[in-house]
């Protein structure tokens, strides 16, 4: 808590827009795949190129039906978080187990296929790097200054005075 | 910490607090809007191409008393074949069984042992290599029935235990067998390509049309579910006139050039040679023959027969085309020069000029169709198979695209509007987009890729030979007529011999409408032709 009173209200504003470009990037994904039914993870599943198995029984026949709709949800429930600022450190927690979900389906290692990414990457990309992003708003929440949670937290501090 | 004690908030900091909001709104309505678009234009496209993907009702019941079948031929085919109709070698089983321990992803023992019970017993087995006929008779013999060999084909054809035959010997044995078979009172299911010379395909089609049995050829693709949505995308004239048709053969890897394995038991003493020659001419025992023998005319048919009849029929079975009235045939020896004399390097065009596939233009301007086959057996580029008419083309395969042309009468409108693009598929049909499938060859993906090896029926993957099999016991069992049956063996076998005559004798091969024969060339027999090497014939 300390270090976040030592923050300047320029940086908080400046995590606060990471804070909800993040959230903008997530919802948009969330929202396009609600609304097409005809979408499912499932190729992006059974083309895994690292721990295959796990990736291919999440893309079974049992259980893709409840994958596609936990990323729906959890992609949208995390673009909800970061944007409005509410409960956005376990937002934040979420989003970082999702994209490294994506991630080591299809990691950036040297012999790797990398479907589907435009530009060069060696073990660091883009899922990695949002990845990293969001454990800053993890480790500094700024809905108190700039989001919901400013109004959460007023209303619980007061019950405790 | 000042906020902590107060009890309101200014103006400004409820602002601060709802900001993200209007943000909320803007990305949601966005995405929901792109979507939109998205499916509207999907359901545009769907809506004006209308093209139905769903599968044949699956074939009759298998009730009743087993149906009794003759092997005749227990090779690499005739194993499959037999598999297909749920019976395996022991050995195959074991060595799948070891295969899945090892990697769980393989499932072809479960797949196998999940295959419908098609009601039918094995109980003769002809092959003139013992090691094979044993393998058969040890493995398929139960509690209940024991499969016995028989040392010629004619003594399985006569046998009152046996119903029904199927046939996977070489190529040169296909006919003789075959009307033996029906003559005998048995159904048939024969190999492709269906004979290995002119004079018998006349003469099977004959007896097979006369006869009461169910006649079946081969071609298992056509139960292959992307090959029905073709004809419908023929029948709905979505491709417009289609003018040619290109289809290949791209192999490079010594399993797809026949280089089989020569078993090591291979001897005088195991192997029945003269019988195996047959109408062949003899020669000395010589087990690459034997094991390789795709590689020779005497047996085999080279690439007009054994593939070019593969992908003839693919189209015609989509098309309905019927034989060409010419074909002209070149290549050569050029990429396996081990002795063969059936060329691995092969061209053939076959014209058909009163044939339409329909039109989106004026009346009386379109008319006659080219199919171009290509083929090598030194290069496994993946070409496709296109059938390219005057408002589309279409992909062919296991899966099936279509793309607009930009000269398009039919869909100009939408090409104008850019509701279709040169170039992005305007229909997908692609079963395995769900699905990892465990190729193990070279060869096996090519087969694969053509639609041959496996189809779909309700999103599940079946092997179409298995499907092709049970539809001709359905039609033995319940009437009907098998969808590769005496007529498309006809004209696949005659396509087939046309393009290998032609390379063989370097000039054009008509074929006579009227009289449903070859035109004869002045003093050239066609059958001495297609039997000899090409040197010999020129």
């Amino acid at each position: 808590m300390n270090e976040k009173i030592a923050l300047s209200k320029n940086a908080q504003s400046v995590i606060s827009l990471l804070r909800i470009l993040i959230g903008w990037h997530f919802l948009y994904e969330g929202v396009l795949k609600l609304y097409n039914p005809s979408w499912s993870a499932k190729a992006y599943l059974v083309s895994a190129e690292t721990m295959s198995a796990f990736y291919q029984w999440l893309a079974g026949d049992s259980l893709i039906g409840i994958v596609d709709t936990l990323n729906v949800v959890v992609l949208i429930l995390v673009g909800l978080t970061l944007i409005l600022g509410f409960m956005e450190k376990q937002g934040a927690l979420l989003g970082v187990g999702l994209l490294l979900l994506y991630y080591f389906a299809h990691p950036a290692f040297m012999n790797s296929a990398q479907l589907g990414a435009e530009g060069n990457y060696w073990i660091v990309n883009k899922n990695l790097i949002e990845a990293a992003a969001l454990l800053v708003i993890y480790m500094i929440p700024t809905g108190s200054f700039f989001g919901l949670e400013m109004f959460r937290k007023t209303t619980t501090q007061l019950k405790t005075i | 910490m000042s906020q902590e004690n107060k009890k309101t908030w200014t103006r400004r900091e409820i602002l601060k607090g709802i900001a993200g909001a209007p943000v909320v709104g803007a990305v949601w309505w966005a995405g929901a809007n792109k979507s939109s678009k998205k499916s509207q234009s999907r359901e545009h496209l769907l809506k004006t191409l209308n093209i139905s993907a769903s599968p044949p009702p699956p074939s009759g019941s298998m009730a009743g008393d087993p149906i009794r079948i003759g092997i005749v031929g227990f090779g690499i085919r005739g194993t499959q074949l037999c598999r297909a109709i749920g019976f395996a070698q022991k050995s195959w089983l074991n060595e799948k069984s070891e295969q899945a321990k090892n990697n769980p992803s393989n499932t072809q023992l479960k797949s196998f042992l999940e295959q419908e019970n098609l009601n039918v017993q094995i109980t003769a087995v002809c092959d003139v290599f013992d090691v094979r006929a044993e393998d058969a008779v040890d493995s398929f013999s139960t509690d209940e029935v024991n499969v016995k060999r028989y040392r010629t084909y004619t003594e399985l054809m006569e046998s009152p235990e046996v119903d029904a035959v199927i046939i996977a010997t070489p190529d040169h044995w296909h006919a003789p067998m075959a009307i033996a078979g029906l003559k005998a009172g048995k159904h048939v299911y024969v190999e492709k390509p269906m004979t290995h010379n002119i004079k018998e395909t006349y003469e099977l089609k004959e007896i097979a049309e006369s006869s009461d049995k169910v006649f079946a050829v081969g071609h298992q693709h056509r139960q292959t579910q992307s090959f029905l949505t073709a004809q419908d995308v023929i029948k709905k004239n979505i491709l417009g006139h289609v003018s040619l048709i290109q289809a290949n053969t791209n192999r490079n890897d010594d399993n797809g050039a026949w280089q089989y394995n020569i078993h090591e038991d291979a001897s005088l003493a195991t192997i029945d040679w003269k019988q195996f020659i047959g109408n062949a001419p003899m020669i000395d025992f010589n087990a690459e023959h034997f094991f390789r023998w795709r590689k020779w005319w005497a047996y085999g048919s080279g690439l007009s027969g054994d593939l070019l009849s593969h992908d003839y029929d693919r189209i015609n079975c989509v098309l309905n085309m019927g034989i060409p009235n010419s074909v002209m045939s070149s290549g050569g020896i050029y990429t396996h020069r081990d002795g063969r004399n059936v060329p691995d390097v092969f061209q053939t065009n076959m014209e058909f000029s009163e044939f339409s596939t329909g039109t989106s233009q004026s009346e009386g301007k379109v008319k006659g169709m080219t199919l171009v086959y290509s083929a090598t057996l030194g290069n496994s580029y993946g070409r496709k198979t296109l059938l390219m008419g005057h408002d589309a083309t279409m992909e062919l395969g296991n899966s099936l695209s279509i793309y607009v042309d930009q000269g398009t009468s039919r869909f100009r409108e939408d090409v104008e509007k850019g509701n279709m693009q040169a170039g992005i598929p305007i229909f997908d049909y692609d079963p395995t987009a769900n699905e990892v499938d465990g190729i193990s060859s070279a060869t096996t993906k090519y087969f694969a890729d053509k639609g041959l090896l496996w189809t779909y029926r309700d999103g599940k993957r079946v092997d179409s030979t298995y499907l092709h099999l049970r539809e001709w016991l359905s039609c033995i069992r319940n009437g009907g007529t098998p969808s590769c049956d005496i007529v498309a063996g006809y004209e696949e076998a005659i396509t087939s011999h046309m393009a290998g005559l032609s390379y063989k004798l370097g000039r054009r091969i008509d074929y006579d409408r009227e009289s449903g024969k070859l035109i004869p060339i002045n003093g050239i027999d066609f059958d001495k032709a297609l039997l000899a090497n090409k040197e010999k014939v020129a």
